[in-house]
């Protein structure tokens, strides 16, 4: 391919390969981390993503395989700036995002219940992503990644990640 | 706000995290069960992650060619502008929770005042961290709680923590030269207002953990002047030891 080739949408369909390490079967437009492509020259792409928490080490993963798969398109040159404005959240996810972490066993954050009220607020309920029961609760408001809380179903008494409610 | 202020804060703010996040990094693999293991670590990551944006702005607003990593491992204690609160040793678990406790209560009004700055780099920071640290300032409340009114031995032990944690508490809630400048230049930023919340958190957790508040007779701190406790030459020791050995050590 040839520089000049290459389009906004183009590229935007090719970064759908570009999984989230943690949680592969969410890519970048499914978290809403991508905020844009800019073309700067014929031989320049620029492309914007937003940490989710602070300290993700997944953004970084996240940045090498965009610039690989980018190179690996034909692009010379990719630039990947981190802008922290406006702040993601997880309003950001994709609706289809929802379902897929569902479907992979990660109960997907309760929208319109933001649990993130210093202390002492009621815990929020989490179905659980096994079996759907509401009968579930929290081990730990900290999980296996810096976007997970832990619960375990009283039911099917399975423990399960809870993407949580970030706003 | 000014470059020279903006800097200053950027630096308060970022050795803050990075010594806290640095100490509670130690209780990795210790933690009295697994999940609260991963909770601390989870807040380590946290902080340190906010401490590598706060510093590298202050890099680029310095503009020598320092980035978040040559300000962390190549400074020595009297460069660091963190609370002494921050470099405390863990203890044991309640004492642990309760440096988290009273740094949180500080924390998290202290980024809900900056995140309405006009300095727009400074509120992008602070509105990203204070998403963060409203679930530490829950998490840790709740353990002083639970602890505070647990058992007759958990109860000692908290309110032991307390008074071993206390006199260093002052130094987060008592205004210096730059917080006074910086409410009266920057506004609505107001330290007050930081002070005042902290009050708020603290009475309310330890009101509802049966915990004696101690009296407000502080030890004298100048953490955030660079003169510090004994304790963190041994911190720095320990994290700075590598990058400075093998200066162009890479991943």
């Amino acid at each position: 391919m040839h520089s000049g080739e290459w389009s906004v949408e183009l590229i935007h369909s090719w970064l759908a390969a570009v999984k989230d390490p943690e949680i592969p079967v969410l890519n970048i437009h499914d978290l809403g981390v991508l905020r844009s492509i800019e073309m700067l020259d014929a031989e320049t792409v620029r492309i914007t993503i937003t940490p989710t928490y602070s300290g993700c080490p997944a953004m970084n993963t996240i940045a090498n395989d965009v610039r690989r798969l980018l190179k690996s398109k034909g692009i010379p040159k990719v630039e990947v700036l981190e802008s922290l404005q406006p702040p993601w959240t997880t309003d950001c996810l994709s609706p289809q995002a929802h379902a897929k972490l569902e479907a992979f066993g990660i109960a997907p954050p309760q929208t319109g219940s933001p649990d993130k009220t210093a202390l002492f607020s009621e815990a929020v309920t989490v179905p659980c992503p096994q079996c759907k029961s509401r009968n579930t609760q929290l081990i730990s408001q900290f999980g296996s990644t810096a976007c997970k809380a832990l619960y375990r179903c009283s039911d099917c008494h399975e423990p399960f990640d809870y993407f949580k409610c970030l706003r | 706000m000014s470059p020279n202020q903006s800097f200053e804060l950027c630096l308060r703010m970022g050795d803050n995290a990075l010594i806290l996040g640095q100490r509670l990094a130690e209780w990795c693999g210790h933690g009295p069960i697994l999940e609260q293991d991963i909770a601390l670590t989870n807040i380590s990551l946290d902080l340190i992650g906010q401490s590598r944006l706060w510093l590298s702005l202050a890099g680029q607003i310095e503009g020598q060619g320092r980035d978040e990593d040559k300000l962390a491992f190549f400074r020595d204690s009297n460069e660091f502008r963190h609370l002494n609160l921050c470099e405390q040793p863990n203890g044991h678990w309640g004492t642990t929770l309760m440096r988290q406790f009273l740094f949180d209560a500080f924390h998290l009004p202290l980024l809900e005042q900056l995140c309405k700055v006009e300095d727009q780099q400074v509120a992008s920071i602070a509105q990203k961290s204070v998403k963060e640290v409203r679930y530490h300032l829950r998490w840790s409340s709740e353990w002083v709680v639970r602890l505070g009114a647990g058992t007759d031995e958990s109860h000692e032990k908290m309110q032991q923590a307390l008074l071993d944690v206390w006199p260093f508490a002052g130094e987060a809630i008592q205004p210096n030269a730059f917080d006074l400048e910086l409410t009266e230049t920057c506004p609505p930023y107001n330290v007050q207002a930081v002070n005042k919340a902290w009050w708020s958190s603290v009475n309310e957790v330890f009101n509802q953990a049966n915990l004696d508040v101690p009296e407000a007779n502080w030890a004298p701190q100048k953490g955030r002047e660079g003169i510090h406790t004994e304790r963190l030459g041994f911190i720095l020791a320990e994290m700075q030891f590598l990058p400075r050995a093998y200066p162009d050590a890479q991943w």
